[in-house]
């Protein structure tokens, strides 16, 4: 595909002339190297775009079962209210009563869902709410002359933006091993944890889309142990509405709005992170005018915007809608899990929560075909493949969140598109080696990428 | 029910039965007692008429001002519909960070052109795909520079004080000290005796807080002769008429890409950028997208060098940002592209001579610069009432500058007219009489 710089034109007129007199810096402060932007026509740029739209996947195009990233459909009133002028206009250091009000109303259904007390909505994104939620902890402790707090427990299942979160807060990470079946080896847990312990960070359900039944034990564990328990909210879309990380015994907790309550992804973000947490921890959260707080992590509010979309979701929700959801949700999760057991091995037996994995493991040694392979043949089927080589402690992993938006048809056709391709490891391996054959391009070639990185269009002279 | 659930009652049962289950309350077994919630406190849900009502009552609230006359890190420009249209395009909007390439290239193609424009307008070599917000992106640039002995960050006082406390933040207890200032700029002089042997970065604004412009290169060379790293935070619009951070020598440049398309939204989504000089491309944070070819030779686009990020290294990893701002720098990507070089040169200038006309005009009704030399498209102005010379301008529709220390921070655009200008300085004229 042609980039933007190898198409042609003149831009359009884009300002009014300037109408004051014309001014510029002197020639010693100017800017001597050529600007080299793309000069393109409107009309092209308009093709350029759409040529690029049809070269990718959103929602909007068909199953989107990627686990752990909760791809439910994103409605459109929420874009729509998202753009109103009143919002979209307003200065961030504005008096904007309007803006107030709609944070405070995210933050009273958001606290309720979670069983927390208090919430922030500074931080951008996953991610982001975990290094904020880990700077939180580190500073309780250290309000409380408590120095010798510096490990940060988390699971090998856990997401890797866990433990990159806690060292970047400054901790040391330690690993607890997970049972065959994902959930905490309550064991383990009680040998690691002692006067050194800051906090466990744990997602619930855990990332083989299981609930750890063994939830209270553990958190009593951490908490006795003088630790803070933060939870990972971003299997929350099994149990909102359901069961509550505040009763779980959890104190801090982040949410991904991009993913439980509906905002887009838009290609890999902008997300919205908050993080909520109890009483006791409210002092430490960023703009809470406390002394003790962390301090700010971004400019400005959060990514606003963002959080007016989670709010109208949650207001079109509501009550009811909210665990109605949460159950279609694991609904859907077993059933589909149900179907492709026909054939496949999954990674727990039983019922799960949200989502599952499959175990490849077998298939691959009897067929050659990886996980990576049945994954990209459900390109050809028309679907965005699921998510791959997660959690880390299943070999070929294939991990399945259908989300409560897609209907028994869909699920249907996904569960026989997969078992076709199941049967055609076994006929032809090499069509799956092969796959996809239906997208803009064939398998890229990772490795020259990354031996020899080209990142950025190189200007012909 | 409000909600948005395809599925019929009817079908609900019959996959339950297929289960094996006879309600949906068996699926969730495992949930020990003490934790099943008896049900939220929360109001009903809304029909979709009923969402709209509630929240553009919400949206009324707020004073949408006509004119605008307040950056500090947050501005009103002028932005293309295609640019508005290109951003809403379903596709773009709802797909997730593309892990799938053969069905990804748009997105990774958008991305790449978006690394490539954003190192051209800061004449760098290599760019990440964004980070959450300009704040974020100048605490990323710091923890690049650190090293073993090498921890120390030294923070211009003259960056946005926003930033400031997120460099901070994130610092999370490693130190950074602050730069003192001389008649509003970096005292070049002080920073050559804080500079030791432990000093990683040394991290400027430019223009800076007071809208001012800084001696870049002088910065560059004190930091690089004492072994430390510059990092700038750089106005995306300024760099289309000043020395660039590359003729400057800078180690990393970052900036705030909101002026470039993206509306002023309260305060976010905003888009952090983040540029390096090649030597420091493995230590960029985030995603980056790569070319290379298909097994048919094709050009295609990959996400690349992952080996720094925290799913593969996990705590070892250069940082944990995953989601980023993608959407973001797709619309920041599409402005460029729909204002081309001459188009951004002229925004960037007409910026530049409102700026100067505006402190010219408020100098005349006697709001004089608060400090001597140049500036870009803000500027300082002294003020014995800010409260009252703002009411004034609030009334007749005008957001005026932001009080800071020592008088009132005003910052104008191409998106301002001449008119607005004037009309500006007749009021202050009032106000002061």
């Amino acid at each position: 595909m042609k980039l933007i710089y190898e198409r042609a034109g003149e831009s359009a007129r884009m300002l009014e002339p300037l109408d004051v007199p014309a001014l510029r810096p002197a020639d010693g402060m100017a800017r001597k190297t050529e600007l080299k932007l793309p000069r393109v026509a409107e009309s092209e740029m308009s093709r350029h775009y759409a040529k690029l739209g049809r070269a990718a996947f959103g929602v909007c195009d068909g199953f989107y079962p990627l686990g752990s990233c909760t791809m439910k459909y994103n409605p459109k009133v929420n874009e729509a209210m998202a753009a109103l002028p009143g919002f979209t206009d307003a200065h961030p250091t504005q008096d904007a009563p309007g803006c107030a009000h709609a944070l405070a109303l995210a933050k009273e259904y958001l606290t309720e869902i979670t069983g927390m007390d208090d919430m922030t909505f500074e931080p951008c994104a996953g991610a982001h709410g975990e290094f904020t939620s880990m700077l939180m902890v580190r500073a309780y402790h250290l309000s409380r002359g408590d120095h010798g707090r510096t490990k940060i427990i988390v699971p090998d299942s856990a997401h890797g933006t866990n433990p990159a979160s806690a060292a970047m807060a400054g901790f040391e990470v330690v690993p607890v091993a997970s049972t065959a079946d994902g959930r905490v080896d309550v064991e383990a847990l009680r040998a690691l944890v002692g006067d050194d312990t800051a906090a466990l960070m744990l997602t619930n359900p855990n990332t083989l889309g299981l609930f750890d039944e063994n939830i209270l034990e553990i958190t009593r564990i951490v908490r006795e142990a003088g630790g803070v328990n933060y939870y990972d909210g971003a299997n929350l879309n099994a149990v909102m509405g359901v069961a509550r990380p505040g009763d779980m015994g959890f104190d801090l907790v982040h949410l991904n709005l991009h993913k439980t309550f509906s905002t887009p992804h838009g290609g890999g973000g902008p997300g919205s992170g908050a993080v909520g947490c109890k009483a006791f921890l409210a002092p430490f959260l960023p703009g809470s005018g406390d002394e003790r707080s962390i301090g700010r992590v971004q400019a400005f509010g959060g990514n606003f915007l963002v959080v007016v979309k989670a709010l109208c979701y949650l207001l079109a929700l509501g009550r009811e809608g909210v665990p109605a959801a949460a159950e279609a949700a694991v609904l859907n999760a077993n059933y589909l899990k149900k179907r492709l057991s026909e054939k496949y091995a999954c990674a727990a037996p039983g019922v799960c929560m949200h989502e599952f994995v499959l175990d490849l493991t077998r298939l691959r040694q009897e067929t050659g075909v990886s996980a990576m392979d049945i994954a990209k043949g459900a390109i050809d089927c028309g679907m965005h493949p699921p998510t791959m080589y997660f959690p880390l402690i299943v070999h070929e992993a294939l991990m399945f969140e259908p989300t409560e938006t897609e209907t028994r048809e869909t699920l249907d056709q996904a569960a026989d598109a997969y078992l076709k391709l199941f049967d055609l490891a076994y006929t032809d391996p090499e069509a799956l080696h092969n796959a996809p054959t239906t997208g803009s391009i064939s398998r890229p070639d990772e490795v020259a990428a990354a031996r020899s990185p080209r990142l950025r269009y190189e200007h012909t002279a | 029910m409000g909600g948005y659930l395809p599925g019929t009652e009817r079908e609900r049962r019959d996959m339950l039965a297929a289960l094996g289950l006879s309600s949906a309350d068996e699926l969730f077994a495992a949930l020990p007692e003490g934790v099943r919630l008896k049900g939220l406190s929360l109001p009903e849900g809304l029909s979709q008429q009923g969402v709209e009502r509630r929240v553009r009552a919400l949206a009324a609230e707020n004073t949408v001002y006509p004119t605008i006359l307040r950056g500090a890190g947050a501005e009103r420009h002028f932005i293309p519909a295609i640019v508005n249209e290109v951003a809403s395009r379903e596709v773009f909007v709802t797909a997730y960070t593309p892990y799938q390439p053969e069905i990804s290239q748009g997105v990774l193609q958008s991305i790449f052109e978006y690394q490539s424009m954003v190192c051209d307008l800061y004449d760098m070599d290599v760019a990440n795909a964004s980070v959450y917000d300009g704040a974020s992106a100048a605490a990323e640039a710091a923890s690049m520079c650190r090293e073993r002995a090498r921890v120390r960050v030294l923070a211009s006082g003259a960056m946005n004080p926003r930033y400031a406390g997120t460099v901070r933040t994130y610092a999370a207890g490693r130190p950074v000290d602050e730069i003192p200032l001389a008649d509003g700029r970096t005292d070049a002089r002080a920073l050559k005796n804080m500079l030791g042997a432990d000093a990683a970065c040394v991290l400027i604004q430019q223009p800076n807080y007071f809208g001012l412009i800084e001696d870049l290169s002088e910065l560059t060379e004190i930091a690089h002769a004492a072994g430390a790293k510059l990092a700038v935070v750089y106005h995306p619009l300024a760099a289309a008429l000043y020395r660039t951070p590359g003729e400057c020598g800078c180690d990393i440049a970052v900036g705030e890409g909101q002026p470039l398309g993206l509306p002023l939204g309260f305060g976010g989504p905003y888009l952090g950028m983040m540029t390096a000089k090649k030597a420091m491309m493995r230590r960029l944070p985030g995603r980056i997208v790569g070319e290379t070819t298909d097994r048919d030779g094709r050009r295609a686009f990959v996400l690349t060098l992952q080996a720094r990020e925290q799913h593969i290294r996990r705590e070892k990893a250069s940082s944990s940002v995953c989601s980023n701002e993608a959407l973001c720098a797709l619309r920041a990507g599409a402005y460029l592209a729909a204002m081309g070089p001459e188009g951004l040169r002229d925004v960037a200038a007409q910026c530049y001579s409102k700026a100067h006309y505006l402190a010219d005009r408020l100098a005349e009704a006697g709001l004089t610069r608060a400090h001597a030399g140049e500036f870009f498209h803000e500027f300082v102005t002294k003020c014995d009432q800010p409260e009252k010379l703002l009411a004034a301008l609030s009334e007749n529709g005008i957001l005026g500058g932001l009080p800071v220390e020592g008088g009132v921070l005003w910052c104008v655009t191409e998106a301002n007219t001449r008119e607005e200008l004037d009309r500006t300085a007749a009021i202050a004229k009032e106000v002061r009489a």
